[in-house]
C-alpha cells in the first residue's frame, strides 16, 4: 500500500517541486531522475504484485474525501474564473453543474464509509506499467524536446515550470484513476487530467490553442457529467453507498450497474475522444509534442478506456454494450478513414488514435472474455507505439523543421535511426506479427463469438484495410530515398530525446515479443477473476506467430549479401537522360527533379464529409442507449 | 542453358522513323506471325528488355534517348537496327537533323535492312540477335564465375 | 488431415513447379483466345530462368532486400495455408508480404514505380475487407478458423463450405481478379499492350531481382487456387474442376476487359464485400442459409 501511495504522491510532490525550481540543467537532471525513480516503483509494483490476484487496501477516507472535495470545490472555481475571463459560458456552466451534481450526491449518501478505497488488480497493474514507465520515459523526452521547443518558437513564454509541474501532477492523477476503488476518488483524479489536459493544450496561451484548449476541456467536463448522473443515480438506488465502490458495483451485475455503467461510459467514450467527441483530440494536437504523446495517446485517452474496459463485463452480451461496440466500431472505421486523408503527421497520429481507442471500446462493449482479452492487449501495444510514434514525429519535426508526411520523402538518409525507430512504431500499429495486429486478429475471433459481433467484424474488415493504406504510405515514403545522400542530421537530436526513443523502441519489441508471457502470467488470470475463463489465440498460432516474428529479425542479415558489388543504374524516366540523385533531362534543356508525393484522397476520405457521417452516427447510438436504458430495456 | 534465347524481351523505340517500319513491328505480334511463340514479349521498360529495337535513324532530339535507354538494358543486351534508316539513316540521311543510323550512338548488332521492312526479315533479325545474345550471356557468365574465384 | 508440415513442405516445393505450369496454361488459353499459337508451355520457366542468367544491377540495393522478403512471406503465407493452420493469420501474412513488395517499389523512387506502388496499396486496401469478411464467413459457417478443421468438416458432412456462403464466394472470384492482377485490375503492374505506367510497381527491377517476384507471383497464385479450392473442399475432385472453370473466367475476363480506372476497382470491390459480405454473413448468422438451401452440390 506504501508503493499505492508513493506512486501517487511522489509525482505531485516533485511537481510541486519542479513549479519553484529554476529551468537549467539540474532541473532536466532532477526530472531525469524522477523518471527513473517512477519506473523503478511501478516495475517493483509489477513484480510485487503480478501473481496476487485483487487486492484491496483499506484507507480512512474521511480526511482525504474532505480534502479532494474541497479541491475539486477550487478547481471548478478555478475553471470558472478562467471561463469568465475568456466568456467561454458553456465551460463554466458545466464546471458548476458537474461538480454542484457531485456534491449534492455525495450528500446524500447515509451509510458508514468504505474501507476499500485503493486496489489494485492485474488489469490496474498493466494500466501502473504504461503509465509508470512510458510516461515517465515521456518526460525524460520532454527535458531535451522543450529546450528546443522554445528554441524554434521563441515567440512563446517559456513557461517548462509549470510544463513539468503539470506533467507530474498528471501522472499522479494518473495513478489515481487506475488505483481508485472509491468512484469519487476516481472522479477527483479524472478530473484532474482533465484540467492538466487543458492547461497543457493551450501552453502556448495564443489564439488558437486557448479556443482547442477550452473546447477540450468544454467536451471532457461535458463527458464528466456522466459521473454526476452516476453518482445521483446511487445515491436514490443505493443510499448506503456501497455502490460506489468499483467492485462491488460491477460485482452487482447488469441488472443493477447497467446504468451506471452507460453513464461512465459516456464519460470514458468522451475522454476516449470517440466521436463525435474526437474533435478535441485534434485540437490537442497543437499543444508540444510530448504532451500529445503521454496525455493524449500513451495515457489519458487510456483513462477513458480503461473505465470502459472495466464495465466490460457489464456490457458483456447487452444491447448497450453492443450499442458502444457501434461507437467504436463506426469510430475506428471512419477514424481510420480519415487518416488516409492527412498528410500532416501528427494529425495522422491522432486520427489514428482516435481509430484504436475505437478498437478498443468495441472489444470493451462486446465484452466477452477474449475481446477483454484483446482489449487489454491494445491497450498495451498501441500505448508504447503510439508514443515512439509521437516522439519520432516531434524529433524529426525539429530536424527537418515540418511534420508533414510528404517531406519526410528518403528521411531515412538523413536520420536513419530515428527513421528505423519510427519504422519499428509503425510496423507495430498494423502489421503481422507485430503488437497490433495481434490484438485485431484476436477481437475479430472474439466478435464472432457473440450475436451481434458479426456487426463489429465488418465495421473492423474495412477499418483495417483502411489502416494498411495510411501507414504503408507513410513507411513508403521514409524509405523513398533520393539518391545524393542529404547530410545526416542525426546529431543534433539531444541525449535525453535520443534514449527515451531507443527505450520506447526496445519496449515496442520487447512487448512483441514477450506478449504470449503477459498474457499468461497477467491478462489470464485478470480474466479467469472476472469471467471463470481465460482467453488467448492458441498455442499453436502463437508460435507460428512467434516464428514469423524471428524471421523478420533474421531477413535484414540478408542485406549483406544484397548489398554486395550490383550495379547500381539510374531509374527509368521515360528515356530521359537521369541523374542518381533523381533529377532529369526536360525539356529545353532544363534540368529537372523527380517529385513525388502520396495520395490522399480527400474526395473520398476528406475529413469534413467523414467526420460529419461519423459524428452524426454516434450521436444517435449514444442517444440510442439513452432510449434504450429510459425504456429498462436492460439486458 | 541458354534460357535467354527462349524468352528474349524486346523493348521497341521508334527513333525517327516514317511510322512504316513501326506498323510492321507490330505486324509481328499478330495473330499471323505471333512472335509470343517464340517467348518474345514486347515490354515497355529497358529494365526487363534483352533486345533493343529500333526503327528509324538518330536525331539530335532523340540521342540522348537512345542512349539512356540502352544504358538502362541489364546485360546481356543486343541492339537490332530495323528498316533502312536505323542501319544508316535511310532516305533521311541527308537530312540537317539526321545524325545518320542507330550505331552512329550505339553498337548495333544486327542490321534488319528494308523499307519498309517485312515482318518475316524483323522475326528473322530477333533470331539471328538470340544467337549474339547466347554469346554475350556466356560470356558474362564466364566473367562473372571468374571474378567470383 | 494430413501431416501439417507434410502439406507446408509439399508447397514449398511444388507450388513454383504447379504455378510455373498454370501461368503456361493461361498464356495459352490466352495466346487462343487471340487467334495465336502462343509461346510454350514452360515458357514461364524459361522466363524466370533467363531472369536470373542477367546481370544483376538496380537502381538501390534495398529493393533486392524488400523483394526477398517479399518473396519469404508468400512462402510463409502458402505454408501456413497449407498446413492447415488460422485462415486470418494466413490473410495477415499476406498482408506482411503485399506491403514489402509496396516498400520495395517505394525504395525505387521512380516515378512509375511510385504511382504503381500507390495503386497496388490501393488494390490491398480493395481486397482486405472481401478476404477478411470471407474468414469470418468460414468461421460461422465451420465453427473454425482453422484451414484443416474447415476441410474436416465438409469432408465430416457439414457440406461444401461454398453452399453456405456463396455470395462470399462470389466476392473472392470478384477480387481473385485483383489479387491475380489480370485487367481490368492490373492497374498496379502493367500487362497486355499497357504500358502507359510502363512497368507499374515492377519497373525498377530487373534480372534476378525480377525473378525473385516472379517466383513469388507462382506462389501467390497456388495460395490464391488453394484459397479457392478451400470452398470446394469437401469433395476434392468437384474443387479443382471449379478452380480451372474460375481460372479459366479469369482468362477470359482479362482477354475481354479494357483497363478499368482505380476508382471503380475499389469502389466495386468495397460494394462487393458490403453488399456480398454482409447479406451473407448476416444471412448465416441468422440461420437463414443451410447448406441444401441452394440444392445439395
Ligand atoms: S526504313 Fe522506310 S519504312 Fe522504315 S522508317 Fe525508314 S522510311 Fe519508314
Amino acid at each position: 500500500m506504501e508503493l499505492l501511495l508513493f506512486l501517487i504522491l511522489f509525482p505531485a510532490l516533485m511537481g510541486f517541486i519542479f513549479l519553484v525550481f529554476p529551468n537549467n540543467k539540474a532541473r532536466d537532471a532532477m526530472v531525469a531522475l524522477a523518471a527513473l525513480v517512477l519506473i523503478a516503483a511501478t516495475v517493483i509494483l509489477f513484480i510485487q504484485n503480478y501473481s496476487a490476484g485483487t487486492v484491496m487496501y483499506e484507507i480512512e477516507p474521511g480526511a482525504i474525501s474532505m480534502a479532494m472535495m474541497a479541491l475539486e470545490v477550487m478547481l471548478a472555481l478555478a475553471v470558472l474564473y478562467l471561463a469568465v475571463k475568456y466568456r467561454q459560458w458553456i465551460v463554466g456552466a458545466l464546471a458548476i453543474i458537474g461538480t454542484g451534481v457531485v456534491l449534492f450526491a455525495e450528500t446524500l449518501f447515509t451509510g458508514p464509509e468504505h474501507m476499500n478505497n485503493l486496489f489494485v488488480d492485474e488489469f490496474t497493474l498493466i494500466m501502473a506499467m504504461i503509465i509508470g514507465v512510458i510516461g515517465s520515459i515521456i518526460c525524460i523526452f520532454a527535458t531535451g524536446y522543450m529546450r528546443d521547443y522554445h528554441h524554434h518558437h521563441e515567440e512563446i513564454k517559456d513557461k517548462r515550470q509549470g510544463f513539468f509541474f503539470l506533467l507530474f501532477i498528471f501522472l499522479s492523477a494518473m495513478f489515481g484513476v487506475v488505483f481508485s476503488n472509491n468512484m469519487f476518488w476516481l472522479y477527483f483524479f479524472w478530473e484532474i487530467t482533465t484540467l492538466c489536459s487543458f492547461l497543457l493544450i493551450g501552453y502556448a496561451w495564443d489564439e488558437e490553442a486557448r479556443k482547442n484548449a477550452f473546447w477540450a476541456l468544454l467536451l471532457n467536463l461535458l463527458g464528466g457529467l456522466g459521473f454526476g448522473g452516476t453518482f445521483l443515480y446511487l445515491a436514490f438506488t443505493e443510499p448506503s453507498g456501497g455502490l460506489v465502490m468499483l467492485d462491488s458495483l460491477i460485482a452487482a451485475g447488469p441488472a443493477i450497474a447497467m446504468i451506471p455503467a452507460a453513464l461512465i461510459g459516456f464519460a470514458g467514450l468522451a475522454k476516449a475522444a470517440q466521436m463525435p467527441f474526437s474533435s478535441w483530440l485534434l485540437g490537442a494536437m497543437i499543444a508540444p509534442t510530448p504532451v500529445s504523446a503521454l496525455l493524449h495517446s500513451s495515457t489519458m485517452v487510456k483513462a477513458g478506456v480503461y473505465v470502459i474496459v472495466r464495465f466490460a463485463p457489464v456490457y458483456d452480451a447487452s444491447f448497450v454494450g453492443f450499442l458502444i461496440a457501434l461507437v467504436g466500431g463506426f469510430t475506428f472505421l471512419l477514424a481510420s478513414g480519415i487518416a488516409i486523408s492527412q498528410s500532416n503527421a501528427k494529425r495522422v497520429l491522432a486520427w489514428s488514435t482516435i481509430a484504436n481507442l475505437g478498437l478498443i471500446v468495441t472489444c470493451a462493449g462486446i465484452g466477452n472474455a477474449a475481446a477483454v482479452w484483446a482489449a487489454i492487449l491494445l491497450i498495451v501495444f498501441h500505448a508504447i507505439a503510439k508514443s515512439l510514434l509521437f516522439l519520432c514525429t516531434g524529433t524529426v519535426e525539429h530536424r527537418i523543421g515540418s511534420r508533414d508526411i510528404e517531406d519526410m520523402g528518403g528521411l531515412i538518409s538523413i536520420l536513419p535511426r530515428i527513421t528505423i525507430m519510427m519504422i519499428i512504431g509503425i510496423a507495430g500499429m498494423f502489421l503481422a506479427p507485430f503488437g497490433m495486429l495481434i490484438s485485431k486478429w484476436a477481437a475479430l475471433r472474439a466478435f464472432l463469438e457473440t450475436p451481434y459481433g458479426i456487426f463489429a467484424v465488418i465495421l473492423i474488415a474495412f477499418g483495417s484495410a483502411a489502416t494498411l493504406f495510411f501507414w504503408t504510405k507513410w513507411m513508403g515514403r521514409l524509405l523513398e530515398v533520393a539518391w545524393k545522400p542529404k547530410p545526416r542530421r542525426e546529431g543534433e537530436v539531444s541525449k535525453p530525446e535520443f534514449y527515451s526513443l531507443l527505450g520506447l523502441a526496445a519496449g515496442v519489441v520487447i512487448i512483441c515479443l514477450g506478449f504470449p508471457l503477459l498474457s499468461s502470467a497477467v491478462v489470464e488470470p485478470f480474466l479467469i477473476g472476472i469471467y471463470g475463463i481465460g482467453a488467448s489465440l492458441g498455442e499453436q498460432n502463437i508460435a507460428i506467430m512467434l516464428m514469423m516474428m524471428v524471421v523478420v529479425f533474421i531477413l535484414p542479415v540478408s542485406l549483406i549479401f544484397f548489398r554486395r558489388d550490383r550495379r547500381v543504374i539510374p531509374h527509368y524516366v521515360g528515356g530521359r537522360a537521369a541523374t542518381m540523385d533523381m533529377q532529369f533531362a526536360g525539356s529545353m534543356g532544363v534540368q529537372r527533379k523527380v517529385e513525388l508525393s502520396n495520395y490522399y484522397f480527400e474526395g473520398i476520405f476528406g475529413e469534413a464529409k467523414l467526420g460529419k457521417a461519423g459524428n452524426i452516427l454516434c450521436t444517435l447510438f449514444i442517444v440510442c442507449i439513452g432510449v434504450v436504458l429510459a425504456m429498462g430495456v436492460i439486458a | 542453358m541458354a534460357n535467354i534465347t527462349k524468352s528474349p524481351w524486346i523493348i521497341h523505340y521508334d527513333g525517327s522513323s516514317c511510322n512504316g517500319c513501326d506498323i510492321e513491328v507490330l505486324a509481328c505480334l499478330t495473330p499471323l506471325y505471333d512472335i509470343e511463340r517464340f517467348g518474345i514479349i514486347n515490354t515497355g521498360n529497358p529494365k526487363h528488355a534483352d533486345i533493343f529495337l529500333i526503327t528509324g535513324g538518330i536525331n539530335h532530339q532523340n540521342v540522348e534517348i537512345v542512349k539512356n535507354t540502352y544504358e538502362q538494358m541489364v546485360d546481356p543486351k543486343v541492339v537490332v537496327a530495323v528498316g533502312i534508316c536505323a542501319t544508316s539513316g535511310g532516305v533521311f540521311r541527308e537530312c540537317y537533323n539526321i545524325m545518320g543510323g542507330v550505331d552512329t550512338v550505339i553498337p548495333v548488332d544486327v542490321y534488319v535492312p528494308g523499307c519498309a521492312v517485312r515482318p518475316e526479315a524483323i522475326i528473322d533479325g530477333v533470331v539471328q540477335a538470340l544467337g549474339i545474345l547466347e554469346k554475350k550471356r556466356a560470356k558474362l557468365a564466364a566473367e562473372q564465375g571468374g571474378a567470383k574465384k | 488431415m494430413i501431416n501439417p508440415f507434410i502439406g507446408a513442405i509439399l508447397f514449398v516445393i511444388f507450388a513454383p513447379v504447379l504455378g510455373g505450369l498454370v501461368a503456361g496454361i493461361d498464356r495459352k488459353v490466352t495466346a487462343h483466345m487471340q487467334g495465336r499459337v502462343g509461346p510454350p508451355i514452360l515458357q514461364p520457366f524459361y522466363d524466370i530462368f533467363k531472369l536470373f542468367e542477367k546481370e544483376s544491377a538496380v537502381v538501390r540495393p534495398e529493393i533486392n532486400f524488400y523483394i526477398f522478403c517479399y518473396l519469404v512471406f508468400l512462402v510463409i503465407t502458402g505454408a501456413i495455408f497449407f498446413a492447415g493452420e488460422d485462415i486470418l493469420l494466413v490473410i495477415f501474412a499476406l498482408t506482411l508480404a503485399h506491403v514489402f513488395i509496396v516498400i520495395a517499389a517505394y525504395a525505387s523512387s521512380s516515378p512509375y514505380a511510385h504511382v504503381g506502388a500507390e495503386r497496388e496499396l490501393l488494390m490491398m486496401m480493395a481486397v482486405e475487407p472481401m478476404l477478411i469478411l470471407a474468414a469470418a464467413g468460414m468461421y460461422v459457417a465451420t465453427g473454425s478458423f482453422f484451414v484443416g478443421e474447415i476441410i474436416d468438416f465438409q469432408l465430416g458432412g457439414g457440406g461444401l463450405l461454398v453452399t453456405w456462403i456463396p455470395l462470399l464466394f462470389i466476392g473472392v472470384v470478384y477480387i481473385l481478379t485483383i489479387k491475380l492482377r489480370k485487367s481490368p485490375f492490373d492497374i498496379s503492374t502493367s500487362h497486355h499492350a499497357h504500358q502507359e505506367l510502363v512497368k507499374g510497381l515492377t519497373t525498377e527491377f530487373s534480372g534476378p531481382t525480377l525473378g525473385m517476384y516472379e517466383i513469388a507471383h507462382l506462389y501467390e497464385l497456388v495460395f490464391l487456387l488453394g484459397f479457392v479450392w478451400l470452398f470446394f473442399a469437401g469433395s476434392p475432385l468437384l474443387g479443382i474442376v471449379v478452380v480451372a472453370v474460375v481460372y479459366f473466367l479469369e482468362i477470359l475476363i482479362d482477354n475481354t476487359n479494357t483497363r478499368a480506372k482505380w476508382q471503380f476497382a475499389l469502389r466495386s470491390a468495397w460494394l462487393a464485400a458490403l453488399v456480398l459480405g454482409v447479406i451473407n454473413l448476416v444471412a448465416l448468422v441468422l440461420g437463414i442459409i443451410q447448406p441444401g438451401t441452394l440444392g445439395v452440390l
